[in-house]
């Protein structure tokens, strides 16, 4: 005999949530599709009115501008492609550079805002102060603007060894005439120094309200065992406040890499100022600035994931 | 051993602590050895450093607006070159006759956002002030009304325009954050999904590529015969990128709400709108409000960009201002000075009166 | 009794401008005794025992311990601290570092020993508060008792003269209170001088020599824990015990 089984029949009432939930999302979803639908169709009228085409393959054209520096000699007859190689090596380059100094810089400032003495506390908190409030690129023209004056002029350059510093930037090289090794050009150091500078203040930041997260307990238990301050801050609170630390610093590594776009400004050529000029020659728009703005996505993802990953390996084991 | 006699004590106000400047200095400066080399150190550094600048920037600076006494003497500031450029600066390439009308704007913005401040005016009807504010300045700054002669966009500069857009992309950028902070919390999956790409999105890219997007882009994606003026491109590009950022901050804040205010507003039989507008987003903001003032001190920042894509604010004004000018060009970094000075007072206004919410936020919390 | 080992003549101690924490306290400890203090929250009891090895400051009065008196100088409070081990409430032991390491860090340090040694001392002290297995764990691998424990270990590693404990049970769940005050008998039997702020008082009148009484910052009395817990001489103290002993 079959058993009496109550049959449940699926009510499409409005007042059930699963399926308000549902004509929601595809209420969104429509919307969506129908504005993206008539952005595509506007851009691809008006892209046709302009004369102007779309697609990829200008990649492979010969670019016909030059760029002043970089890993290696870009020439106008080269490839579009290769120049936005270029200037991603040049972003590269400054971010890099620029976390490294910035890093240093801002823990020295943020460990300093602990200091016994009343004048290294007040010259770190303002420091931290003047910087973070005054806009990244007004500090760039700024450095840029002294770097041009104060540096030694092209006939009497300063030297250090193989090192000469002059208005043509910082170069390795054997002698004067000497083709340099490798050359750091005035608005590379200019767009460095502007950079780290700035970032190392929120850096400082960071590091002190990592340091002061630490719970006191752990000081007290330190100073109870009789660790000096020094010893207490090296071995108890620092690998304690490191792990506090590494999201935030994280966040103003990217930070400091996305400001790096600045550089157009200043005319040093990173990825976002070739990008200008290819759209001002080539007109892609499109095809440029999703290029641009994928090759960030990429770098703010490497960036996360080796962070994690350092996260992951510090982090207090727990049970 | 015996119980000994017990007589009450009572307290007693705690002795006088010694005063005196050496006392005052000797706790601050020197109280170890380390301590004292270093606040030497540093005091060197600052009796070297400190003169020169003085001497620099006030003593043997010049202050008349004339290219002849600052050529003269370059040993001192040129400050005369803020009193003869200063409204080019401040009020951009604005006629130079109508503009009492930027003024009266920078005024009006500045007066609502003192008033936004006070906790006594946090009512319902403050953000119907905000619409009427901003909307007045906008209408003053057009014209075109009331017989005040029509002004372009591309015209406006200097401060009111750093002013106005920071505020407006701030007031409009934060519904649509608002919006986007609930979505990512949503149990709906594609609402979810839609806001987690945008906010990830906006914050992988830098502003200035937002920037070029909506000045390049924006065109294209109009309808043909429509032409979109370069303000209203730039302020969606900064409302977009802003509105990522405040989400992150808000959604900050709703995570830090315990489940159980959820939890019992359901069992009073509250609906979810209720629920968000009436239990969790009152208090998620109030925690959230010093990272909000970030955010706007930020933006107030990030508006110096837009001088990449043409549209002179503050700091685009003094490139026009000196760029042009051969005579007063050597004279650039009393210029960026000037201008540094007026972005600071009001970061670092704002920046102390967040840490002061912060503070009275915290003194609800302390038993 | 032998002689004072620790001696508070007058002692008084202000938060800010008119908190007075501490009003006139007369306390002299013997080498080798037990002393338990109680008393209301708030009474000053942890801030008495934090002011022997200086984590909190007194403004008057004269503080001795083993023959140092403590004051400004950083010198004396280090060889202070030699001498004097303590646990906290929350135990605060370095999460980030494994139970021995937790153990040799401030002998290496600061005593100057060698990895080895330390290490030795280190599963010697482990092995007297019961626990030299978890040895390379790490503290947030382990239950509260067992921290405790740890960190009475920790301590003890210094070979101090004198032991405070702050409350050492009041952080943990009632299963584990026992292992710890049994560890803190033991340590009782071996003739360490010890001061304990506590609420177990079937620890005070099992264990010590002498129980103290504080309220609102004075001493308001001091007994054998016979003639404290059967015969209380003030009326403060009547209330007190029959709040605690009365659930």
């Amino acid at each position: 005999m079959f058993a009496l089984t109550p049959t449940i029949r699926k009510r499409w009432s409005w007042r059930s949530r699963a399926v308000r939930g549902r004509v929601y999302q595809v209420l969104l979803l429509a919307l969506l599709a129908l504005l993206l639908w008539f952005l595509a169709g506007n851009t691809a009228r008006n892209m046709a009115q302009r004369g102007i085409q779309s697609g990829f393959d200008f990649l492979l054209q010969p670019a016909g501008f030059e760029i002043g520096e970089g890993l290696f000699d870009f020439e106008a007859s080269q490839a579009y492609w290769l120049a936005f190689l270029t200037g991603l090596g040049n972003t590269l380059r400054t971010a890099l550079i620029g976390i490294v100094l910035a890093t240093g810089l801002g823990s020295l400032l943020g460990i300093g805002r602990f200091s016994r003495s009343a004048l290294l506390r007040g010259l770190c908190s303002a420091y931290v102060e003047l910087f973070r409030n005054i806009p990244l690129l007004l500090q760039l023209l700024m450095w840029y603007l002294l770097l041009a004056e104060a540096l030694p002029p092209l006939d009497a350059p300063a030297r250090l060894g193989l090192l000469t510093l002059s208005k043509n930037g910082l170069t390795w090289q054997t002698t004067p005439e000497a083709e340099p090794l490798f050359a750091l050009s005035p608005e590379f150091l200019a767009l460095t120094l502007g950079l780290s500078l700035y970032t190392a203040a929120f850096i400082a930041e960071v590091v002190r309200a990592g340091i002061a997260a630490v719970p006191r307990g752990q000081s007290e238990a330190a100073a109870a065992l009789g660790l000096s301050r020094q010893q207490a801050l090296r071995r108890v609170v620092l690998p304690q406040a490191l792990r506090i630390i590494i999201p935030p610093l994280t966040n103003q590594y990217l930070n400091l890499t996305k400001n790096s776009s600045l550089a157009v400004a200043i005319g040093y050529p990173d990825v976002v100022s070739i990008a200008n000029t290819a759209i001002n020659q080539t007109g892609r728009a499109v095809e440029c600035l999703v290029i641009v703005m994928a090759i960030y996505l990429c770098l703010s993802l490497a960036t996360s994931l080796l962070m994690n990953g350092y996260n992951a390996r510090v982090a207090l084991k727990e049970r | 051993m015996t119980a000994q006699r017990f007589a009450p004590i009572p307290p007693r106000p705690a002795p006088a602590r010694p005063v005196g400047a050496w006392v005052w200095l000797r706790s601050r400066l020197f109280c170890d050895r380390g301590t004292a080399l270093t606040s030497l150190f540093i005091g060197a550094l600052l009796l070297y450093g400190l003169p020169q600048l003085l001497d620099w920037a006030i003593l043997r600076a010049n202050w008349r607006p004339s290219v002849e006494a600052c050529l003269a003497d370059r040993a001192g500031a040129c400050w005369g070159v803020i009193a003869e450029k200063y409204r080019i600066i401040l009020m951009g390439r604005y006629p130079f006759d109508e503009q009492w009308r930027p003024l009266l704007a920078t005024g009006l913005m500045v007066a609502l956002l003192i008033v936004s401040c006070i906790r006594l005016f946090w009512q319902r009807w403050l953000v119907l002030l905000w619409l009427g504010v901003l909307a007045t300045v906008f209408l003053l700054m057009h014209g075109q009304v009331l017989g005040l002669s029509p002004v372009d966009t591309d015209q406006w500069g200097g401060l009111p325009l750093t002013l106005l857009l920071s505020s407006l992309s701030i007031a409009l950028a934060f519904p649509l954050a608002l919006l986007v902070a609930l979505g990512r919390r949503s149990a709906l999956p594609a609402i979810r999904a839609v806001c987690t790409v945008y906010v990830e999105l906006v914050r992988g890219v830098p502003l200035i590529s937002v920037l070029f997007m909506a000045s390049f882009l924006f065109p294209l994606f109009m309808p043909q015969g429509f032409s979109i003026d370069v303000l209203l491109r730039v302020l969606t590009g900064i409302t977009l990128f802003a509105a990522a950022y405040m989400a992150e901050v808000i959604r900050g804040g709703l995570q830090a709400i315990p489940r159980g205010q959820i939890e019992a507003a359901a069992a009073l039989g509250l609906s979810w709108w209720q629920t968000q507008r009436r239990i969790v987003l009152p208090q998620a903001l109030a925690a959230v409000l010093p990272g909000l003032m970030n955010n706007f001190i930020a933006i107030f920042k990030d508006t110096s960009l837009v001088t990449i894509v043409s549209l002179y604010e503050l700091t685009g004004a003094l490139s026009l201002a000196l760029n042009s000018d051969a005579d007063w060009r050597p004279f650039k970094l009393e210029g960026y000075l000037f201008v540094a000075l007026i972005y600071f007072v009001f970061c670092f206004a704002m920046s102390r009166y967040s840490l002061w919410v912060e503070k009275q936020l915290n003194r609800g919390r302390v038993r | 009794m032998s002689d004072p080992i620790i001696v508070f003549e007058k002692i008084n101690k202000w938060y800010g401008d008119d908190f007075h924490v501490l009003r006139d306290i007369d306390l002299s400890v013997a080498k080798g005794e037990r002393v338990v203090i109680c008393g209301p929250s708030g009474s000053g009891k942890s801030t008495l025992i934090r002011c022997i090895n200086r984590l909190e400051e007194h403004q008057q009065g004269r503080l001795v311990v083993n023959g140092l008196e403590l004051g400004d100088d950083m010198k004396v409070v280090d060889a202070v601290r030699k001498q004097v081990g303590m646990v906290f409430q929350q135990f605060n032991l370095f999460p980030h570092l494994s139970v021995l390491e937790n153990l040799t860090l401030a002998p290496i340090q600061v005593n100057q020993l060698s990895r080895q040694d330390a290490e030795e001392n280190a599963m010697e002290q482990l092995a007297r508060v019961k626990i030299a297995e978890q040895a390379h764990k790490y503290p947030l691998q382990l239950s509260g008792g067992q921290q405790q424990r740890v960190a009475i270990a920790r301590a003890l590693c210094l070979k101090p003269q004198i032991m405070l404990f702050d409350e050492p049970t009041s952080a943990l769940d009632p299963e584990m209170i026992k292992e710890v005050l049994d560890v803190m008998s033991e340590l009782a039997a071996q003739d360490i001088t010890m001061l304990c702020v506590t609420h177990e008082m079937g620890f005070a009148r099992a264990v010590a020599d002498r129980v103290i009484f504080m309220d609102q910052g004075q001493i308001i009395e001091q007994n054998t824990p016979h003639a404290f817990f059967n015969h209380p001489q003030n009326e403060r103290s009547r209330d007190f015990l029959s709040k605690i002993l009365g659930h």
